[in-house]
């Protein structure tokens, strides 16, 4: 992930224009170059594009994918799909909730090495419960699982 | 069309067929996302390294979801003239015992179930693998057939998953792919093709189960200078993957089908609008359109033709209720995804004012077989009303998890016992919930029922995008009504007051209820108000939103009474209603639970029966999770 600079934006929004992208990939693309939607990256497309920073913001916070924070090194998705759910997915948010220190489960630790997110179905409900680390699905997973991986992940250099 | 371009098709055709029954060794992984999630990753490097340091002369290829998904990681040997043989659960160090086999020119042992043909169901003809059968090792491995997880299926939209290699547009033409576009593109006109659809009587898949040919007919008839086709591969139900199966496992079917609605309903342009959680799925589809395009299929003057037709991705971003054809298309078109009122219909005015055609991933990937085989054909399967068949994602606590795909009025027992292999660890069946979020729970007494459109909904549910959800006696029907208001509610769009405040209501009342705070008096209130939010919610999110408290009110409130009155959880879930305890006469003390507890909440010796201090207990179920003998109770 980049830090945020207006070089990578302007590139990324002169992009966008040549394509005739819609709003919502604009955001996309933003986010997949920052990791998150820097509150002066809005600012700037709204003066460059003449969009209202309303409806970037409506747009922003419409959706889940978008992030309006900077996310921790490591992402952690705890799948609460129906499937996940019936076989103890909040059970494994509030446990990973717990080892990091963060209120309600969901949030990013104080030493900005992880993001607890939960997601609505990551579609391997064959696999229930499930965590996504980063880009990894583990399948079948408990709360001892779940602890080795946080220990893993805390001792990797990402 | 030209007599050069079909000569194409056949000779790609004819290389694809060596590429599914080779001359020498292949090994092919099941890697489609939950194949990856069970760890076929490290299989595949593994297959890898191990051919290329053994010098093995064997070819290594990946394939989609073959449904199995209990069995993951699924690897699939083909050794010329022996049958196709599957090894299930490979690990890395099981990969190195089928490679010393191969090398040694021997079969390697364990697999789990052989495939002696190859059906081409477009074609109507099979091929044989190889006529080895015959030795002693081989017969005594049970041919897919006989396997009871696929004895009642019938596969159509799911007719090459697990079987090709989704990265391959040869393999996807030798099974008969691209040749019901290439006929029609010479032989039918738009109109004939809405009329073999419509005859055939494919309902959409997606949800509602809109008449497929009806929703063409319309949008064909509709005068405009453009018009728009769009895929919907947003698949949000919780419960539900068959759309990410087939997009991951079978990209080429799916393109197929929009063309051949794309010419039906005079569009020249089309959108697949993708889930943001389904990353893989837009890779393969990625590369399936580049082949697509290299080959012809895709573009400009289709075949020579005259036909020009080109698909582009969308990407979602997370939002459940763009699922909803307005709300997906004003997503297309950059904005927040509210829906608006309908009508007009999309097909009359849809993206950017045009009218649009928008189907399902699994609608789509049926299309071509509908189109090859004929109307007749598909309409002799299935019931009176619902033809053809349906797909479900069979998970929760069944024993045998997994993709089927099977004639619309099978029986739900015939797919949770006989194809599912019945209730994990002895327990009893309690329900099994249809239709995610907008569906509701059937109880056990309905076991017999047929699964078709009109029959779900009769008995409350609805077929939505196809999620059978089993649960035992160990799952909570009062919390899991709760779960799904609790998802509507954050998926609501907040657009109409029904929805934004109505189903927050209602899940405040079902919280309550769950940890123990609720009256008697709410469940007319409850009931009241999910009668109210079906009749006045604008679109399809709001007004199913109730259905899961309605079903478990109808079927399960003896449930609800007793979280009321008796301030029990009968299931055993709900946090504030039950206490872990440690059944003395099963405990071993072996202390898991102990050192498992985050909470220094289990007290006991070695070898002597542990103790739950009720007092520090978090209630998170660690020591549940790890006792080896079942001894915690709630």
């Amino acid at each position: 992930m980049e830090s945020f600079n207006k070089t990578s934006l302007n590139t990324i929004i002169q992009a966008h224009k040549k394509q005739n992208g819609s709003l919502v990939s604009l955001l996309q693309d933003i986010q997949d170059t920052f990791g998150y939607l820097p509150r002066e990256a809005l600012q700037h497309v709204n003066t460059v594009l003449d969009i209202p920073l309303s409806k970037l913001f409506s747009i922003a916070t419409f959706y889940n994918a978008f992030n309006l924070e900077p996310q921790g090194k490591n992402t952690l998705s705890v799948c609460l799909g129906t499937a996940c759910h019936v076989k103890g997915g909040e059970n494994l948010i509030a446990m990973m909730g717990r080892a990091l220190g963060l209120d309600n489960s969901e949030g990013t630790s104080a030493d900005g090495k992880f993001t607890i997110k939960k997601v609505r179905c990551l579609g391997c409900c064959s696999m229930a419960p499930v965590v996504k680390a980063n880009d990894d699905i583990h399948g079948s997973m408990t709360q001892t699982k779940t602890a080795n991986l946080l220990k893993k992940l805390k001792k990797s250099k990402r | 069309m030209n007599a050069k371009a079909i000569k194409n098709v056949q000779g790609l055709k004819k290389e694809g067929l060596v590429s599914l029954f080779p001359d020498k060794i292949k090994i092919i992984v099941g890697s489609a996302s939950c194949g990856l999630a069970a760890g076929a990753g490290p299989v595949f490097e593994a297959i890898k390294t191990g051919v290329k340091e053994k010098r093995i002369k064997a070819r290594v290829t990946r394939t989609g979801c073959i449904g199995l998904c209990h069995q993951e990681p699924l690897v699939d040997v083909i050794i010329p003239d022996k049958p196709r043989l599957t090894y299930g659960k490979v690990t890395p160090q099981a990969v190195k015992k089928i490679l010393d086999a191969l090398k040694k020119g021997k079969v390697p042992q364990g697999a789990f179930a052989r495939i002696d043909t190859e059906e081409f169901l477009l074609e109507g003809t099979s091929r044989t693998y190889g006529t080895d059968s015959e030795d002693p090792q081989i017969a005594q491995i049970p041919g897919f057939d006989v396997l009871s997880f696929y004895q009642k299926q019938s596969r159509i939209a799911l007719r090459n998953c697990g079987f090709i290699d989704p990265g391959n547009i040869l393999e996807y033409m030798a099974k008969g792919g691209y040749t019901a576009l290439a006929e029609l593109l010479q032989s039918k006109s738009p109109q004939q093709v809405v009329s073999e659809i419509e005859r055939s009587g494919l309902r959409g898949r997606g949800g509602a189960g809109f008449l497929t040919g009806r929703k063409w007919k319309m949008c064909r008839a509709a005068h405009a200078d453009k018009k728009y086709l769009i895929c919907n591969a947003d698949e949000g139900d919780p419960g539900a993957y068959m759309d990410r199966s087939i997009l991951e496992g079978d990209p080429h079917t799916v393109i197929e089908g929009m063309l051949i609605a794309g010419y039906a309903i005079g569009a020249a342009q089309g959108y697949i609008y993708v889930r943001d959680e389904y990353p893989l799925a837009i890779e393969r589809l990625q590369k399936a359109l580049k082949q697509a395009r290299t080959h012809g299929l895709l573009g400009d003057d289709i075949l020579k033709s005259g036909f020009s037709f080109d698909i582009i991705i969308n990407r979602g971003a997370g939002a459940f209720v763009c699922g909803e054809e307005t709300a997906l298309i004003k997503s297309i078109e950059g904005d927040w995804g509210e829906p608006r009122q309908r009508p007009p219909y999309p097909a009359q005015r849809g993206l950017w004012g045009k009218p649009t055609v928008i189907n399902n991933v699994e609608t789509l990937a049926t299309v071509p077989a509908v189109m090859h085989n004929g109307a007749k054909w598909f309409s002799a399967l299935g019931t009176q009303h619902s033809k053809g068949t349906k797909v479900f994602s069979l998970v929760g606590k069944v024993n045998r998890i997994g993709l089927v795909e099977v004639p619309m009025g099978t029986s739900l027992r015939d797919i949770i016992y006989d194809i599912g292999g019945g209730i994990p660890d002895g327990r009893a069946f309690k329900a099994v919930q249809t239709g995610g979020p907008s569906g509701g729970c059937i109880p056990a007494e309905l076991i017999d029922l047929p699964v078709d459109y009109e029959a779900l909904s009769r008995a409350g549910s609805i077929m939505g995008s196809g999620g059978l959800i089993v649960m035992d006696d160990k799952t909570c029907m009062v919390d899991v009504a709760k779960y799904f208001l609790d998802f509507l509610e954050n998926e609501s769009c907040g657009k109409c007051t029904p929805c934004r405040v109505g189903v927050k209501r209602m899940r405040e009342l079902l919280d309550a209820i769950c940890s123990g705070s609720g009256i008697i008096e709410d469940l007319a209130l409850l009931e009241k108000m999910a009668l109210n939010i079906k009749d006045s919610a604008l679109c399809g999110l709001g007004k199913t939103a109730p259905n899961p408290v309605l079903s478990t009110l109808k079927y399960f409130k003896d449930e609800y009474l007793a979280h009321i009155l008796l301030k029990k959880c009968p299931a055993g879930v709900c946090k504030n209603l039950i206490t872990y305890a440690i059944d003395p006469a099963v405990c071993t003390g072996c202390g898991a639970c102990l050192k498992a507890c985050p909470a220094d909440a289990i007290k006991g010796e070695k070898k002597k029966a542990h103790k739950v201090l009720t007092k520090k207990c978090i209630k998170c179920g660690a020591c549940q999770e790890v006792c080896p003998v079942g001894a915690v109770v709630t």
